[in-house]
């Protein structure tokens, strides 16, 4: 069955801690550990911090939306901000030898989603899906 | 949530204690109070404890601000040394594969130990 919770918030750095709150126990109930969990609301604040950074350039009076959508395999986490569009051609994880303050977001989305897709075919902003699946542990396990 | 912090002198130099949220909102904060202690530094000073154990969520501005806090002690000869690190900031640390950058102790006992 597909459960699904939307959640539209300011595009303000004060309202992360919202967004976490609400993705944390989603994800808690979706079946993955707390640990698992952890790191989905990381990769999850990471996407709207990049949002609010790039997308809006710190314009605090747009809008985020999210989207939890909890499958029987997959939790997936869809995004849509209506600032500027990505160019995904751009997006890369630095090298995480490289170490320096910065450009670890988009590491975090990877490392912690099994699939990171912009879409950007829409007439304004972009539709960012992260989806991760679910380990399915068998009867005898 | 906003992030508490607490600076004390200590024998080795100073102790920040960070309690809550460090992240986009926050980080700011944390880095301001490690800019306060680099202006009153004293000749003695030897190290820069930063007490973890009480943070709830650390995102890559946190690391970021971590990561400029030991550029800024490798420049001036200080060490950064990280206690007590809480599940959370252990797991950004466990992504961004920084374990073996910063010096890391187990408790906060163990980082104002002299050595």
């Amino acid at each position: 069955m597909t459960e699904l919770v939307a959640l539209t918030v300011p595009s303000h750095p004060k309202f992360l801690y919202l967004v976490r709150n609400v993705v944390y126990p989603l994800a808690v109930n979706s079946g993955f550990s707390k640990k698992e969990a952890r790191k989905i609301v990381l990769a999850v604040d990471e996407a709207c911090s990049n949002i609010i950074k790039y997308a809006y350039a710190g314009d605090a009076t747009k809008t985020i939306s999210i989207t939890v959508t909890n499958e029987t395999d997959h939790i997936s986490v869809r995004l849509i901000d209506l600032g500027r569009k990505v160019d995904a051609a751009k997006i890369a994880p630095r090298e995480l030898d490289d170490v320096r303050p910065g450009g670890l977001g988009t590491h975090f989305m990877g490392a912690v989603f099994d699939s990171v897709v912009y879409d950007t075919g829409q007439d304004q902003g972009t539709v960012l899906t992260l989806l991760k699946k679910k380990k399915i542990v068998g009867p005898g396990a | 949530m906003n992030v508490d912090i607490v600076t004390e002198k200590i024998a080795l130099g100073y102790l920040v204690k960070v309690k809550g949220d460090v992240d986009m909102n926050s980080s700011t904060e944390v880095r301001e109070a490690f800019g306060q202690v680099f202006k009153q530094r004293s000749s003695a000073m030897k190290a820069l404890v930063v007490d973890l154990s009480q943070v709830r969520y650390m995102d890559s501005s946190g690391i970021a601000t971590l990561v400029e806090a030991l550029q800024t002690c490798m420049k001036q000869g200080l060490q950064l040394r990280l206690a007590d690190l809480s599940p959370p900031v252990k797991d950004v640390f466990e992504l961004a594969r920084l374990a073996s950058v910063f010096e890391i102790y187990i408790s906060l006992n163990d980082a104002m130990a002299e050595r």
